[in-house]
C-alpha cells in the first residue's frame, strides 16, 4: 500500500496534475455557484477537455478537482442566497441560510468548507483502507432497504416541526410527496398528472421547484427587511470560528464523515441522502436545547450535511473502482470518461493499473487541501455579496434562479413553472408554512416509491417489511427518530407533576 | 432508454454545450457541410448525448464539416425536442436530431403525440445489440440453464432492466422469453432508473438476470462482473467473441437499439442529400472508427428510404409484441 501511495503521490505532484486540480478546483467553484449546473453538468462539459490530454491520471485529477470545486460552490449559493442547485446541497441551506441571515455569513463559508474538507479527506482515507473490503457492503442494500433508508431520510422533516408546527410540517410533506408524483415515474410507462402537458411529462424539476419554494420567496422577503445585511457590521466577512464552536461541530464532523461515507458506497442511495440522513441523526443527538435551534442557524446542522455530503461523494468511487457500478449520476459520467481513457474500472482495476487507482485516491486528498487553501482566503470576498445593497441584490436573485430554472432544462415552461411556484411558495411562507419539508418530500419521493413498488412486485405483497431483518430495523429507527421527541417531551411532563 | 432519465437531475446548459468541439477544420477539399447544429433530446451523459457529440467530433476532425455545436433539449422523454423540431421547423434546417429505439415504442403507446413519420429521416448510423447477463458468481452459464431455473420458478426468477415496463430492456427480455416458447406475459420484469442500480441489483442477487445493452455488458464483463448468457446479435460480436448469441442456443430472436438522425419536417432534398453523404463519407474515417471503437458500437448505416423501411419493420415488431404484453 505504501508503495502505492507514493506512486499515487509521484503522479499527483507533478506540477502539471498541480496546476490542473488549482484550475480544476477555481472552474468548479465559479460554475458550482451557478443553480442549474451541478457537478454532473460540470464535469460532462470538463470531460472532452480531461479525453484530450490522454492522460487518464491528469484527466482524473482535473476531474477531481472540479468535482470538489463544484459541490463547494454549490454549498455556497446554498448558504448565502437560499438557491440550492443540487439536491445534495439542500440540507446546507437549512441552517446556511440562516446563519448567512443573521450577519455570520463568513463563519457559515468557513464552516461548510472546513466540514467539506474533512469529510471529503476521511472518506478518502475509509476509501484507501477499505475499498477492496467495501465493494461486499455495495450490494448489501435491496430495494426494500432503499425504501427503508429513504424513510429513515424523511424524519428530518422533524427539525420543522417545532411547537404548533407539527401539522404544518405533515401537510408539507405530504405536499412534496404528492409532487413527486408527477410525471412518468422511472417505473411506470404512462405519464401522472400531467393533464396531458408534454413539458409535465418528467415531472416537476428539482432545481425549479427549489427556486420556487426556497430562493425566490427569500428575495421577495428582502424587501420587507428594515436593511441591507451589510449595514450591521463587517461581521459577514468574519471567518473565525470560535474554540468552543470547534469543539461543538468536531464529534459531528468526525460521525459525518463516516455515516456520509457508507451511504455514498450504497449505489441506490448518495449525497442527497446522506446529507438529510446527517442532518436528522445530528439533531436527535444533539442536547434537547440545541435541537430547537435547527433550522435556525444551527452551526451543527450546517456542519452535519455539508460533510455527510462530501463524504458520500467520495463513499461513491466505491462501487465505481471496486465493481465497475455507477452509484449516482456523476459516478456514471466519470465511468464513460474512464471507459474512454481505455481504463476499466473493476475488481482488477487494482491488480491491473494500480497506479490509475492509486492516482484516483491521491487527487481526492490534493483536490480537497487545494479547495480548503484557495477557498478560505476568497470566503470574504465572496460573503460580501450579502453586503450589496437590495436594490441591486434582489434582481440578481431574481435573475440567478430563472436563469437556473432556464438552463437546466432548456425549456421556458420551467420559467411559467418557476413564477407560478414562486407565488405559491410565498403565499405559504406568509401564512408561516415551513417549506424545507415540502422539498424533502419531493426528493425523497420519487425514490421512494420506485423502490418500495420494486420490493412490492419483488415478494408480491407487503411482506418484505418483516421478512427482511434490516428493512424492518431501519423502518423502527425511523419510527423512534419521529416519537422518541414527543414520547420524551411527555416522560418528562408526567415526571413533573 | 437510459437517456430518458436524466431529466431531473441537473443538466447541461446549451451556451456552454458547444465548448466540447470548438475546433473549426479548415475547408479542405472534401468538406461537405459548413456546420451541422445537433439537437439531442436528453440530458448531458446519456446514450443519445454520446451519439450526437461522438458523431460531431469525427464529422469535424475528419474535415467533413466545418464545425458542429450541440444542444441538450431533455423533456418528455424526448418528446420535447420532437415537439420543438417540428414547430420550430422553417429555422431550423441546419439542425439534426438524434434519436434511437425509444422514438418507435413512445410513439406506440402514445407518449408522443407524433411519430418518426413527422420527421424528414436522415440516417441510421449506429446500433447497440442487446444481452441478457447474470452475475459472475451465479451457476448459470446458457440461456438453457437460466430457462431451467426459470421454469421452475418463473415469478421467483426476476429479470430487471433500465427501462419501464414496456420500455425497451423489458421488450428484449419479453422476446427473448417469448421465442423460447415461454409466456412472454409470465415474466417478472423488475424496472430500474438507470443501469447502475440495475447492474448492482443483479450482483446483489435482488435479481436473477438483466436485461441491458450490449456495449455496456461488455464492459462489465471485461471488468470481471458479469456473465454474458445471450446476445441479441445474427452472428457474435468482435468485441466479446465467447458471449454466445440467443440464435445459436436455438432462441430465434434478434434485436438491435439502432441510433440514428431525423431533420424537421419539409427539408430540401438537397439539404437531405448534404447530410447523407456527409455521414455515409464518414464511415470511412479513422476518425470515425476512433469514436465508434471507444464507445463499442456497431456500424448500422440505413440511409433514406432503407431508414424508412427499417424503422416500419421494427414498428411492426415491437407494435405486436406490446399488443401482446397488454402496454397497448
Amino acid at each position: 500500500m505504501l508503495e502505492g501511495i507514493l506512486i499515487g503521490l509521484q503522479t499527483a505532484l507533478s506540477l502539471q496534475n498541480l496546476l490542473l486540480v488549482v484550475a480544476g478546483c477555481l472552474i468548479g467553484t465559479f460554475i458550482g455557484m451557478l443553480p442549474g449546473l451541478g457537478p454532473m453538468s460540470i464535469i460532462a462539459i470538463m470531460i472532452p477537455v480531461a479525453i484530450s490530454m490522454g492522460d487518464p491520471s491528469a484527466a482524473l485529477i482535473l476531474l477531481a478537482g472540479v468535482y470538489y470545486g463544484a459541490i463547494f460552490g454549490g454549498s455556497t449559493s446554498s448558504i448565502l442566497l437560499n438557491a440550492p442547485g443540487v439536491a445534495g446541497t439542500v440540507a446546507s441551506s437549512f441552517d446556511g441560510y440562516p446563519m448567512a441571515q443573521q450577519g455570520k455569513a463568513g463563519k457559515a463559508l468557513t464552516i461548510a468548507a472546513i466540514a467539506s474538507f474533512a469529510g471529503g479527506t476521511i472518506g478518502a482515507i475509509l476509501l484507501m483502507i477499505f475499498a477492496p473490503m467495501l465493494s461486499s457492503v455495495a450490494l448489501l442494500f435491496h430495494s426494500a432497504e432503499y425504501f427503508a433508508l429513504m424513510i429513515v431520510g424523511l424524519s428530518a422533516i422533524a427539525a420543522f416541526a417545532g411547537r404548533g408546527q407539527v401539522t404544518k410540517a405533515l401537510l408539507m410533506t405530504v405536499l412534496g410527496l404528492i409532487m413527486a408524483t408527477v410525471g412518468e415515474g422511472a417505473l411506470f410507462n404512462l405519464p401522472r398528472f400531467t393533464m396531458g402537458i408534454m413539458d409535465l411529462q418528467s415531472g416537476f424539476g428539482f432545481i425549479t421547484l427549489a427556486m420556487a419554494m426556497f430562493a425566490l420567496p427569500e428575495a421577495v422577503f428582502l424587501v420587507l427587511k428594515p436593511k441591507n445585511l451589510g449595514d450591521d457590521g463587517g461581521e459577514i466577512k468574519d471567518l473565525r470560528i470560535t474554540r468552543a464552536e470547534a469543539r461543538a461541530i468536531a464529534p459531528v464532523i468526525g460521525r459525518q464523515s463516516i455515516q456520509g461515507f457508507f451511504i455514498g458506497v450504497l449505489p441506490g442511495a448518495g449525497a442527497t441522502i446522506a446529507s438529510f440522513l446527517g442532518y436528522a441523526v445530528e439533531r436527535n443527538l444533539a442536547p434537547k436545547h440545541e435541537q430547537d435551534e435547527f433550522g435556525k442557524g444551527s452551526i451543527k446542522g450546517l456542519a452535519a450535511p455539508e460533510t455527510a455530503n462530501n463524504a458520500a461523494c467520495t463513499g461513491s468511487f466505491v462501487p465505481l473502482l471496486t465493481l465497475g457500478i455507477p452509484g449516482s449520476g456523476t459516478t456514471a459520467i466519470l465511468l464513460g470518461a474512464l471507459i474512454a481513457l481505455n481504463v476499466t474500472p473493476g475488481p482488477r482495476l487494482m491488480i491491473d493499473e494500480p497506479q490509475i487507482f492509486w492516482a484516483v485516491i491521491m487527487s481526492m486528498f490534493i483536490g480537497n487541501l487545494v479547495l480548503l487553501i484557495l477557498n478560505l482566503p476568497l470566503i470574504p470576498y465572496i460573503a460580501k455579496l450579502l453586503a450589496i445593497p437590495r436594490n441591486y441584490l434582489i434582481p440578481f436573485i431574481m435573475f440567478f434562479t430563472l436563469m437556473g430554472a432556464y438552463i437546466g432544462q432548456n425549456n421556458a415552461t420551467e420559467l411559467l413553472l418557476l413564477v407560478g411556484f414562486g407565488i405559491c411558495g410565498l403565499a405559504l411562507k406568509f401564512a408561516s408554512y415551513p417549506l424545507p419539508p415540502l422539498l424533502i418530500g419531493f426528493i425523497l419521493g420519487g425514490m421512494m416509491e420506485d423502490n418500495f413498488s420494486r420490493s412490492m412486485q419483488l415478494y408480491g405483497g407487503m411482506s418484505f417489511i418483516w421478512e427482511r431483518p434490516m428493512t424492518l430495523g431501519l423502518l423502527i429507527i425511523a419510527v423512534s427518530l419521529v416519537f422518541l421527541p414527543g414520547l420524551r417531551a411527555l416522560l418528562a411532563r408526567s415526571k413533573g407533576v | 432508454m437510459k437517456t430518458m432519465k436524466m431529466g431531473r437531475r441537473a443538466l447541461i446548459a446549451a451556451t456552454v454545450a458547444t465548448l466540447g468541439l470548438g475546433t473549426p477544420a479548415f475547408a479542405d477539399g472534401h468538406q461537405i457541410l459548413d456546420d451541422i447544429h445537433f439537437l439531442i433530446p436528453g440530458g448531458a451523459g446519456g446514450g443519445w448525448d454520446g451519439t450526437a457529440r461522438g458523431t460531431g467530433e469525427a464529422l469535424t476532425e475528419s474535415g467533413l464539416i466545418g464545425s458542429a455545436s450541440f444542444e441538450n433539449m431533455s423533456g418528455g422523454g424526448g418528446g420535447t425536442a420532437i415537439g420543438y423540431l417540428i414547430e420550430n421547423a422553417e429555422s431550423l434546417e441546419g439542425t439534426l436530431m438524434v434519436n434511437s429505439t425509444p422514438i418507435v415504442i413512445r410513439s406506440l403507446t402514445g407518449v408522443f403525440p407524433h411519430n418518426f413519420r413527422d420527421l424528414t429521416l436522415v440516417s441510421g448510423t449506429i446500433g447497440d445489440y442487446a444481452a441478457i447477463v447474470v452475475g459472475k458468481d451465479s451457476p448459470i452459464n446458457t440461456m438453457e440453464e437460466f430457462l431451467a431455473v426459470y421454469d421452475a420458478d418463473p415469478s421467483g426468477t426476476p429479470i430487471g432492466g433500465g427501462s419501464v415496463p414496456g420500455g425497451m430492456d423489458h421488450l428484449v427480455a419479453a422476446m427473448v422469453m417469448e421465442a423460447s416458447g415461454r409466456d412472454a406475459l409470465g415474466v417478472n420484469y423488475i424496472p430500474y432508473d438507470a443501469g447502475g442500480t440495475a447492474m448492482a441489483a443483479l450482483l446483489s442477487g435482488e435479481i436473477a438476470a438483466l436485461s441491458t445493452g450490449f456495449s455496456e455488458a461488455v464492459d462489465l464483463s471485461n471488468a470481471g462482473e458479469v456473465k454474458i448468457i445471450g446476445v441479441t446479435s445474427s452472428d457474435r460480436v468482435d468485441a466479446a467473441p465467447e458471449a454466445m448469441t440467443m440464435m445459436e442456443q436455438g432462441i430465434d430472436t434478434t434485436f438491435v437499439n439502432w441510433r440514428g438522425f431525423f431533420g424537421a419536417p419539409g427539408l430540401s432534398d438537397e439539404k437531405v442529400a448534404a447530410y447523407q453523404s456527409a455521414i455515409e463519407a464518414m464511415y470511412e474515417t479513422p476518425e470515425w472508427e476512433t469514436v465508434r471503437a471507444r464507445n463499442g458500437w456497431v456500424n448500422i448505416h440505413n440511409s433514406g428510404d432503407d431508414f424508412r423501411v427499417f424503422l416500419e419493420e421494427q414498428e411492426t415488431v415491437i407494435g405486436e409484441l406490446m399488443t401482446k404484453l397488454g402496454f397497448l
